[in-house]
């Protein structure tokens, strides 16, 4: 299990939600602003049962939307206060306005979203749609793999968001009911090795009527551009503190983290790229097919935005064939959100793969480990007729 | 601002754009959308302060001898103190440039 005795932490049968809410708690968040209801999770129901019974001192507000939620996160957060929220599929859609203005304004607060379909038709289920809607907002975006990422990832999205050289909100996204509503043993590490590892919130500015600031203020002509490119910049540049934050939580803990994981990569001619829970999947695919002989190997995208195209360049180009699912439909767009990022990293390179990008699991359809098999069949199938690439939806009834 | 908003390069700003000075937005010259401006004629004038009451951009003054008058750096020329002026006292004449 964990790699020493000081490192070990108290292991709980929990369900994923209410992992993710403790790991709030851990952060010791002063303000939680939610909509309760529906598309919600357990995760900010379970944070104001422990604001409620003392157990988590802070504030926890209850708003009448999303809209609003989001816009209280950013008054907290403008005041001083660690901020945390959750929501999902709608829920993120209805904050949408406010995510840009939580970045622009450098609002380092955390959001724990549990990736859904968006309507019409109404659908509760899982894919990435919600999320990818968000692509362009200027947030840092994680994906969890499972329910442990998940809950550590949501201490040290605090940690690097925060950091002066960052500020910047972090998502924190892991796949509604497959991750959220699943119980899963989950790895608690001690109050005091949070405590540690994360220092109380000194935010750079906030609004104190001693020191007058205006966040938020408008930008003319003159002024907007040079403000978007140091957001770009700042983002970019996120990434070194990032990686020095999951660096720093895998020493404490055991558990290490990186933008792009592999698995079972070596000398892989196929590579599958994937995000999110359904990794694991594929995971289970890469086994059984290397059991068969078939060079295939999975890289895994943890960390979205800041997008690692270095990393993402020098293992895919070690392949032949690259594999991309995608959760998610842009329509009209002539290829999935991770599909054509892929494929946009990989254009200038001397030597580079085929690319083949399908979309599955959408709205909770099940992608199982055989689905895998099915996609490069499809791909091996596509390479034989000479494409360079191949994009479709699998799993379509026709 | 310490120097003009145009000369900004994008590392100089603060983060998230905050000001750090209260009351910079009186940099900010808004009489330039201008089309209209209030022309007072102190004749007809009876220094009531309606177009000062009325006024949405706080942009009436009054002078010396207490008549009012527009102060035309920050006057978007709405037209609004004309309308409610009830002596008349107000024009509401083209820019000329």
């Amino acid at each position: 299990m964990s790699a020493g005795a000081n490192k070990a932490g108290k292991r709980t049968g929990i369900e994923i939600s209410l992992a993710i809410s403790e790991a709030a708690k851990m952060a010791r968040v002063d303000a939680v602003a939610a909509y309760p209801i529906t598309p919600q999770t357990h995760v900010v129901e379970h944070l104001s049962e422990l604001v409620a019974s003392g157990e988590l001192d802070a504030e926890y507000i209850c708003v009448e939307s999303e809209h609003s939620a989001l816009s209280a996160c950013i008054g907290t957060q403008a005041a001083g206060a660690r901020t945390f929220t959750a929501t999902s599929a709608q829920g993120l859609e209805l904050m949408h306005e406010i995510l840009y203005i939580a970045a622009g304004m450098r609002m380092p607060i955390v959001m724990a979203v549990a990736n859904r379909a968006l309507s019409a038709p109404l659908s509760i289920w899982n894919d990435h749609s919600d999320v990818m809607a968000c692509r362009d907002t200027g947030w840092i975006q994680v994906f969890a793999e499972n329910g442990q990422d998940a809950f550590d990832q949501v201490i040290c999205a605090f940690r690097f968001g925060e950091d002066r050289r960052v500020q910047m909100p972090v998502m924190v996204n892991f796949d509604g009911f497959t991750l959220s509503h699943v119980v899963e043993s989950v790895e608690f590490p001690a109050q005091e090795l949070v405590d540690s590892y994360l220092p109380p919130y000194r935010p750079e500015n906030t609004l104190h009527p001693d020191r007058p600031l205006t966040l938020g203020a408008f930008a003319m002509p003159e002024i907007y551009t040079e403000t978007r490119m140091a957001h770009e910049a700042a983002l970019l540049a996120s990434r070194p503190v990032i990686d020095d934050a999951w660096a720093e939580w895998g020493k404490l803990t055991g558990r290490h983290y990186k933008a792009v994981e592999t698995y079972r990569t070596e000398g892989a001619e196929t590579l599958f790229v994937t995000m999110g829970g359904l990794s694991e999947n594929a995971m289970e695919h890469v086994d059984a097919a290397r059991e068969k002989g078939k060079k295939v190997g999975l890289v895994h995208i943890r960390l979205w935005r800041p997008f690692p195209i270095d990393e993402m360049r020098k293992v895919l180009c070690t392949a032949a064939h690259v594999v991309v699912m995608d959760r998610a439909l842009p329509p009209g767009a002539h290829g999935g959100p991770v599909f054509t990022e892929v494929k946009s990293a990989l254009y200038d390179q001397s030597r580079r793969p085929t690319v083949h990008g399908y979309i599955a699991g959408l709205g909770g359809r099940d992608v199982t480990p055989a689905d895998f098999g099915t996609m490069y069949d499809l791909a091996m199938a596509a390479v034989k007729e000479g494409k360079k690439e191949e994009f479709r939806m699998i799993g379509v009834r026709s | 601002m310490a120097k003009p908003m145009d000369q900004y390069t994008w590392r100089e700003l603060l983060v998230g754009n905050v000001i750090s000075e209260p009351g910079s937005s009186q940099e900010y010259k808004t009489g330039d959308w201008r089309s209209l401006k209030p022309v007072f004629d102190n004749v007809k004038c009876i220094k009531c302060g309606v177009c000062w009451m009325f006024c949405p951009d706080n942009a009436i003054m009054q002078d010396a001898d207490e008549f009012f008058c527009a102060d035309l750096d920050y006057c978007k020329g709405c037209g609004i103190c004309a309308r409610e002026c009830w002596p008349g006292a107000i024009a509401m004449t083209e820019e000329s440039k």
